[in-house]
Order: structure tokens, then C-alpha cells, then sequence
């Protein structure tokens, strides 16, 4: 898209707050609509739109197609953990009340962030790792051939 | 329509279309899900199908009337299942009187988060979470394993025959 200028420079002015909005809908997801799974989708929209519109080599120097793999592995993992922590301190698994055993109500908000954080990073992997599934296979299409 | 790209854009229209749907429910967390997913990203991967495939239907052979039959009469038991439905907003609905008002009223003290999705989905329905990332890390292990580049590049090795 190599002529597409206003795409261009419109995308390079969105790709920031697009993230941003992605962090906001990750971690004000206890008061707002939102959560992990919607926050992890806007964050790899933004990695998605800047390959499309730039190029799959670009976008794969900022996330490499090996860090992505790990992200979608990590997020399961952080979730999965906290599961294992509540569980090493004698309660139950995914009890959240464990990681605040003072205050059980702070306890779960503690965990709600921790898991969320588990989903969005899992989810933003998991997208990013398809698309470059789907699109490292062919040789970017010229604008005529659509 | 035989061109492939209008029928995405419009399955991608059709999304967004759903997601005011779910809004008009007072489903604000699916409407979020269903544009960003249904309209944002699935339509950019069918877009990098449509690359790797076709850009137009080939035109079948067979004669339509029976997808035609299936489809009304399909169509025809989904409008008599929705006389059964109760109205938008029923408090006397199923939905409203099993968990919900439990869910309702606990959280406030159990969970103390004002967004009850939240509260949920990550506390009262954890193990479900923790499922549905489990499923979507498979998915993503899933497409790697048949589309990634590792066996491209076991392939590409040998130069010359493909």
C-alpha cells in the first residue's frame, strides 16, 4: 500500500491510541464494559492494522512471529499460576482470597486483574500469531489485483 | 454474487450490525467481543483467505431448490421457537430469576467490582475462564501446527522442486 498516503498517515496517528484504549479497556475492566478478552482482540487489532497497511516485515520487527508464540503461551501460564499459588497457600484453586488473606474482598481484586492480565496477553498472542499464520503464506497482493 | 470480497464486507456489516443488536440487549461486554472480533478481526483473516484462495465462486452445478427448502424450513423452525421466547426485559424471564439476582446481590460484598460481567467471569465462573484460554491457546496451536512457517521452511531447503 505503498501509495495509499492518507491510510498512511491516519493509521501512524492510530496505532498509539488504539493501544492505549486497549490498556484502559485491560485494566478498567472491574468498572467498565471490558475486560481481558476484549482489551487482548483491540491490542492485536493495532499490531494487525499497522501490517496491513505497512507490511508484514515491519510489523514483525516490532513483535516477532517467536515473541507472539510466547505471549499466547505466558498468558495461560499466568492465569494457570495464580490457580497454583492459591492452592500452595492452602486454599482452594483459583480462590483469590489467597492473594490477600487479610482482606479476601482485595484478595479478589487482585486476582480478577491478575487473571484478566492472563487473558489479554494470551488473546493478544493468539491473534497476532494467526494473522501472521495467515498472511506470512502468500506474497502481499498488489491494490489492482482486488 | 460470485465476488467473494462483497460477501465478506458484508458478513463484516452484518457484525457490526449485530453488535448494535447485542447493545440494544444491554449486552455492552458481547457487543464489544462481536465488533472487534466478528467485524474487525475475522474479516481481515478471511481477507488473507481470500489471497491465498479465490477471489470468486465458482457457479455449482446442482439446482438450488433443496439449500432453498433446507434454508426456509430452517428459517421457519427458528421464527416458531422465538413465539415461545418472553419479552425484551421480562423480569419474569428464565434468565432473570435462576444465578442472575444471586450474582446480583452477592457481589457487592464478595467481590466488591461494579462491573458484574467482570465479577462473573473471572471469579464465580474462573474455572470457565481459565477453559476458554485454554481453548484459545489451542486454536492458536491448532493454526500454527497446519499453516506456520516451520514446515515451510523445512521445505523451502531443498531448492527447485516444489
Amino acid at each position: 500500500m505503498r501509495h495509499h498516503l492518507i491510510l498512511r498517515v491516519i493509521t501512524k496517528l492510530l496505532v498509539g491510541p488504539i493501544m492505549l484504549f486497549a490498556l484502559y479497556v485491560q485494566f478498567h475492566g472491574d468498572y467498565s464494559p471490558g475486560g481481558g478478552f476484549q482489551a487482548g482482540v483491540i491490542m492485536a487489532v493495532a499490531f494487525i492494522i499497522y501490517g496491513v497497511v505497512f507490511s508484514l516485515d515491519h510489523v514483525q520487527r516490532v513483535l516477532p512471529p517467536w515473541l507472539a508464540h510466547k505471549l499466547s503461551a505466558l498468558g495461560v501460564l499466568i492465569y494457570a499460576g495464580t490457580g497454583v499459588y492459591s492452592l500452595l497457600t492452602g486454599y482452594a484453586y483459583l480462590d483469590y482470597a489467597a492473594l490477600s488473606p487479610d482482606h479476601p474482598v482485595h484478595g479478589q481484586h487482585y486476582g480478577i486483574l491478575l487473571v484478566e492480565l492472563g487473558v489479554g496477553v494470551t488473546v493478544t498472542g493468539v491473534m497476532v500469531t494467526i494473522y501472521y499464520a495467515f498472511t506470512s503464506r502468500t506474497p502481499i497482493m498488489s491494490d489492482e489485483a482486488w | 454474487m460470485r465476488s467473494l470480497f462483497a460477501v465478506v464486507m458484508l458478513s463484516g456489516v452484518f457484525s457490526l450490525l449485530s453488535a448494535l443488536l447485542f447493545v440494544t440487549l444491554d449486552a455492552v461486554d458481547v457487543a464489544f467481543t462481536e465488533a472487534a472480533v466478528g467485524a474487525g478481526i475475522s474479516t481481515v483473516l478471511i481477507l488473507g483467505t481470500l489471497a491465498l484462495t479465490s477471489r470468486y465462486e465458482r457457479p455449482s452445478k446442482r439446482s438450488n431448490t433443496i439449500p432453498l427448502l433446507v434454508t426456509f424450513v430452517t428459517g421457519a423452525a427458528l421464527f416458531y421457537g422465538t413465539l415461545d421466547m418472553p419479552n425484551l426485559g421480562d423480569p419474569n424471564a428464565p434468565a432473570q430469576t435462576h444465578v442472575a439476582p444471586g450474582y446480583l446481590l452477592q457481589s457487592p460484598h464478595e467481590i466488591d467490582v461494579p462491573n458484574v460481567v467482570t465479577a462473573v467471569l473471572a471469579s464465580y465462573r474462573g474455572y470457565d475462564t481459565l477453559g476458554e484460554t485454554a481453548v484459545v491457546f489451542t486454536a492458536a496451536v491448532g493454526v500454527l501446527l497446519l499453516l506456520s512457517g516451520l514446515s515451510r521452511r523445512r521445505r523451502r531447503k531443498p531448492k527447485g522442486d516444489t
